[in-house]
């Protein structure tokens, strides 16, 4: 199952945080501040999935911003892997081309399309963006890779 | 600057916000002023305040401004005090807008209020029974996102009854499926289950596949717990993968993602089955085999997309289908399928998919089935740890090569990993070594190979060779003694590379001391060039690994007389004798003196080759099983400590017999690998040193005899031993040995062991001379002890004795001390006897016979005819009239049969010339001994402790 799901920028900032099993307020920052140096540290030819401690941690970069998923080790890597990507398009159908800022900034609006977009990410589990998504038309997505610009 | 302020404006989207937008721009601009915001916010905050106190009530609308505002305030790191009760209030709105945010506030901003709780807990069960889909998902998403205990115990009976009820909505069972398996995760105590498991299992037939994704789930997990209750959700689970797997890339429509269809659903299935045994109705378990085929097919296709999100999806599935594949490990076929599917993956261009084969493989390598095919990828697998640029991959393949060899392919992959150590991350060297370790030594059919690929070992990566790989390598060459002499021959070898590691030298060290015999014969290696070569590693060794050279040394001393004099040499240098470490000066001290005083029997017997380890499970083993606890102790360490106990005696001794009973444990001890400090279990050095001394300087006879305190026998004992040691008492409770160096002047070493784990108190020893031996005899304590004795611990004391005159009783030594609680009395006849002042005088026969018509007063002569206690040889007689004091004169008496010896009294008034003669009668079994000295009681004295010994 998901322990946690953090979106952090290169700069080692949180700007997203969402925990599935009680971690400490003070254990958080710690956390999260190794869990970027592991990501950062890696180059584009590394494999996506570090072992960090009792769990791995799953990461995409997107432009400066890093979304990153820690597991147990029941979990199927692929399809975490492919579900941060899912992820970041629903973002995108969502608030169209999507950046770092956006998730800063606007934390409240953003908790309030996580609640009512990504329920499923309630229970650390993660089941259906899906529907989100593919209720959008494919078609108008942009060209490309899409994701945060 | 300007890009955020335009981005702000870019993300302008609904309505209502544009104060709040204002706030944003502010919060950026004036960051670097950070009073400037603060300012804003509290006046902000006033003004809510104010908002909220007014008499005028708020419509829905600026309450929910208001509560929005605040929530982003405290969203930006701001402590927010108030409007719990305004966002409660918005929960009771009918507007969707409002209640949204009254939830949002409450799930942010979570309040243990008793107060507050109850309201909230009313309004969420109100808009549970609303019948509104909308509000009813609001609710259920509150209480997921609290998720705390207090929830759990409102709405964990509530919300299965959603969940089954005939006429929920789809979203709203989705959302409830996910909202209990949170609640179930928290406190599954309070979770009950009961008939709605059975129609949550057949959520898995349900229309909506958003519905069966979140009952999947919740099923999964509630499974794991309770695998009775969900039985049936196996067969049910089996129809729905197999109508995903066969369906057409179009038919899920919203749940095909990039033409994979439903992939995150196939894959919850597939870790659902996880939970079973393969099925056993055979036409489910046919269908199942038919779905995990055509997933196996489908890799095979043509990618119906170029996006490399559509493989990723389509590999995901694969890999949950292998993973399955592998927990059923029940179908041959389907294993060595996933098997060759896995090794077309490692050599993937994409880096992930590489590491999760590798990763696959590895547990596929264990299956008996599938094991012979992962073998045939050994090349590629061998290739990736070669080129792999990334760690977690090469580690990968490190793992896969440690499960996939076998006798067959050992010595290839050893080598492989012994090669790629060289060039290995640090972070990963130590794992490395214990593999190479452990596959050596399993799968070695020859054991030269093995001691050749474990020095290797030690050459490469000599300091990621724990304590446990080098330990292991000698007991194997010490069990097997068909590779002795090639250990040798190689450590000998390795040795004379101009740097090698420490680990190395450790080794050499052991194997050459117990072995070098074996190699004695050729030049190259005789027994000087041997010696050499380990001492010129001496100086850069750390502490223990000098210390375990020195015992080397003395048994270099026992296998080669002809190096004893260069040993003795180097023993005697001042950096050995007077090092500043107490261990090595103590070694340097005991061995120099044990190669002068031993003869060559007891020097072989003390130092005999070590007896073989007990087979036991490797330790590496252990090691690497435990590599990530904190307990690391070994076997080694408790064989260690089973042997300290023997060689420390247990509190029920063997029987004494010959003298080679009891000797393979102090010199398993003398060169044991566990004297060596760094064991952290080890009894304290003093102690163990302490325990050394008395064994080495002991005859082992005596070292074991049982003792009674004062008794005659123990006493006798010592009559005839010159300069030693030996156990005075030893109880349950403590042990007390003297240990004796004499001449003229006596002095005595005691040392008291407390052998229990308790303290001793008010310790105190006195010597006691009675009043009869007061004038003849000075004795006296040097330095009183510390009158606490720790448990395990051991004290020592001198007692100087000095001989005034002749003298017949012995010193007694009373000692006393509180153990547990109880008074001990203990008094133990110290050993002193007229005959340890003796001194040898030798003297040609001539001389003897001169002096004996001397002394032919009557009252000078004393004889005795007695019946001989032991069996009458030569050789032990000769033995103990030594140990008496007396030079024993060869060739003096005509009748060889007959001893005679010589010798000198020294006491602190006179000095008193002895002669005595000793004649056997073998038939009779009888033996004449007389005395001639020039006084009468000494003469008496003598007879009656002389007569005693034979």
């Amino acid at each position: 199952m998901i322990k946690f799901f953090l979106m952090v920028n290169k700069q080692g900032q949180t700007r997203l945080s969402k925990y599935y099993e009680h971690v400490d307020i003070n254990k958080r920052t710690l956390l999260e501040t190794e869990v970027i140096k592991s990501c950062l540290s890696r180059s584009n030819e590394q494999c996506s999935f570090i072992e960090y401690k009792d769990f791995k941690l799953i990461y995409r970069q997107y432009a400066a911003l890093f979304i990153v998923v820690g597991v147990n080790d029941t979990e199927n890597e692929m399809a975490i892997y492919e579900f941060i990507h899912n992820f970041v398009e629903v973002l995108d159908e969502y608030f169209s081309r999507v950046s770092e800022l956006d998730v800063s900034f606007f934390n409240t609006v953003f908790h309030s399309t996580w609640q009512a977009h990504s329920s499923p990410y309630q229970t650390g589990s993660c089941s259906v963006t899906q529907a989100g998504v593919q209720r959008c038309d494919h078609g108008s997505l942009h060209p490309g890779s899409p994701g945060l610009k | 600057m300007r890009s955020c302020v335009l981005s702000v404006f870019l993300f302008h989207r609904g309505e209502g916000f544009s104060g709040l937008f204002l706030l944003a721009v502010a919060s950026v601009t004036l960051n670097y002023v950070k009073e400037a915001e603060i300012k804003r916010i509290n006046k902000e905050l006033a003004n809510i305040r104010s908002k909220f106190k007014g008499d005028k009530a708020l419509d829905g609308y600026s309450k929910k401004k208001y509560v929005c505002k605040l929530l982003f305030i405290f969203l930006l790191g701001h402590d927010i005090d108030f409007g719990h009760m305004e966002a409660v209030n918005l929960l009771s709105s009918n507007r969707y807008t409002e209640k949204q945010i009254g939830y949002l506030f409450i799930s942010v901003l979570v309040n243990s209020n008793s107060e507050l709780i109850r309201l909230i807990n009313n309004a969420i069960k109100n808009d549970l029974a609303s019948r509104n889909p909308t509000f009813m998902g609001l609710a259920l998403h509150c209480i997921a996102s609290v998720g705390s205990r207090e929830m759990a115990e409102a709405f964990a009976g509530e919300i299965p009854k959603v969940l089954v009820a005939g006429d929920t909505m789809d979203s709203v069972k989705q959302s409830a499926a996910l909202c209990l398996l949170r609640l179930y995760r928290t406190s599954p105590d309070l979770v009950p289950m009961g008939d709605w498991t059975s129609r949550v299992v057949h959520l898995l037939n349900d229309q909506h596949l958003g519905v069966v994704t979140a009952a999947t789930s919740l099923i999964t997990t509630l499974a794991q717990k309770n695998p009775e209750e969900f039985k049936t959700s196996v067969s049910l689970a089996v129809s729905r993968l197999s109508r995903i797997v066969t369906s057409a890339s179009t038919d899920l429509q919203d749940y095909t993602y990039y033409f994979v269809p439903a992939p995150w659903l196939s894959v919850k299935l597939l870790r659902l089955l996880q939970c079973y045994p393969p099925p056993e109705d055979p036409a489910v378990r046919g269908r199942l085999t038919e779905c995990l085929e055509t997933i196996l097919n489908k890799a095979q296709e043509p990618p119906k997309s170029k996006k490399v999100q559509h493989s990723n999806a389509k590999n995901a599935v694969l890999f949950e289908a292998i993973s399955l594949i592998i927990h059923h490990d029940s179908e041959p076929n389907l294993l060595v399928r996933a098997c060759n599917q896995l090794g077309q993956f490692l050599q993937h261009r994409e880096t992930n998919l590489r590491y999760l084969a590798l990763e696959s493989m590895c547990t596929l390598a264990s299956s008996e089935f599938s094991h012979e095919a992962v073998k045939t990828h050994i090349e590629t697998v061998i290739n990736a740890l070669k080129t792999e640029r990334d760690v977690s991959v090469r580690q990968r393949a490190v793992d896969l090569l440690y499960a996939m060899c076998d006798r067959s392919n050992a010595p290839q992959i050893v080598a492989e990993m012994l090669s790629y150590l060289e060039t290995a991350d640090y972070s990963i060297r130590e794992e490395i070594v214990l593999k190479v370790a452990i596959l050596a030594e399993k799968y070695a059919v020859d054991y030269t190979w093995y001691v050749d690929t474990i020095l290797n070992l030690i050459r490469i990566a000599g300091d990621y060779v724990s304590e446990e790989v080098w330990y292991r390598v000698i007991q194997i060459v010490i069990n097997r003694d068909d590779v002795q002499g090639y250990a040798a021959k190689t450590v000998f070898e390795a040795l004379q590379a101009p740097a090698c590691h420490e680990n190395l030298v450790k080794v050499g060290g052991y194997i050459l001391g117990e072995f070098g015999n074996l190699i004695a014969g050729d030049p190259r290696s005789s027994p000087l060039i041997q010696f050499n070569l380990l001492h010129s590693k001496f100086h850069l060794c750390s502490v223990p690994t000098r210390a375990l050279l020195l015992s080397t040394y003395i048994k270099f001393v026992n296998l080669f007389p002809e190096v004893k004099p260069t040993i003795q040499d180097v023993l005697r240098s001042d950096s050995q004798l007077r090092n500043a470490d107490v261990e090595l000066q103590q070694r340097a001290v005991e061995y120099l003196r044990l190669s002068t005083v031993a003869s060559t029997d007891i020097l072989a017997t003390v130092l005999e080759e070590m007896p073989p380890f007990p087979e036991r499970e490797s330790s590496i083993l252990a090691k690497l099983k435990k590599k990530k606890g904190p307990s690391t102790v070994t076997d080694l360490e408790d064989t260690k400590r089973e042997r300290s106990v023997d060689v420390n005696g247990g509190p029920e001794p063997a029987p004494a017999s010959t003298s080679a009973m009891s000797t393979p444990s102090p010199s398993a001890d003398l060169l044991g690998l566990g004297a060596a400090p760094p064991a952290p279990a080890g009894p304290p050095p003093s102690s163990g040193g302490g325990g050394l001394l008395v064994d080495v300087f002991s005859d082992s006879a005596s070292v074991v005899a049982p003792l009674a305190p004062g008794s005659e026998d123990n006493f006798a004992r010592f009559v005839c031993k010159n300069n030693g040691g030996g156990l005075l008492f030893f109880n349950r409770e403590m042990m007390c040995v003297k240990k004796w160096f004499l001449f003229l002047l006596g002095r005595m070493f005691i040392f008291y062991g407390n052998k229990t784990s308790t303290q001793f108190l008010n310790f105190t020893p006195t010597l006691i001379c009675s009043d009869e031996l007061q004038p003849n005899i000075l004795g006296f304590i040097t330095k009183p002890v510390d009158p606490t004795v720790e448990g395990g611990a051991q004290v020592q004391q001198v007692v100087n004795i000095e001989c005034v005159s002749d003298f017949t009783e012995a010193p007694v030594l009373n000692i006393q001390f509180r153990y547990g609680g109880t008074f001990q009395n203990v008094s133990v006849q110290l050993p002193i006897t007229l005959n340890k002042f003796f001194q040898p005088t030798e003297m040609a026969s001539q001389d003897f016979f001169q002096r004996w018509k001397q002394l032919s007063n009557p009252q000078q002569e004393v004889q005795n005819i007695f019946k001989a206690k032991h069996p009458m040889d030569t050789e032990v007689t000769k033995a103990k009239i030594i140990g008496f004091g007396s030079a024993l004169l060869e060739e003096v008496d005509p009748n060889p049969a007959n001893f005679v010896g010589a010798g000198i009294i020294h006491t602190k008034t006179t000095q008193i010339g002895c002669l005595l003669r000793l004649e056997p009668n073998l038939q009779a079994q009888m033996y004449r001994l007389t005395l001639r000295t020039s006084k009468e009681a000494v003469s008496q004295r003598l007879c009656e402790l002389l007569s005693a010994q034979f």
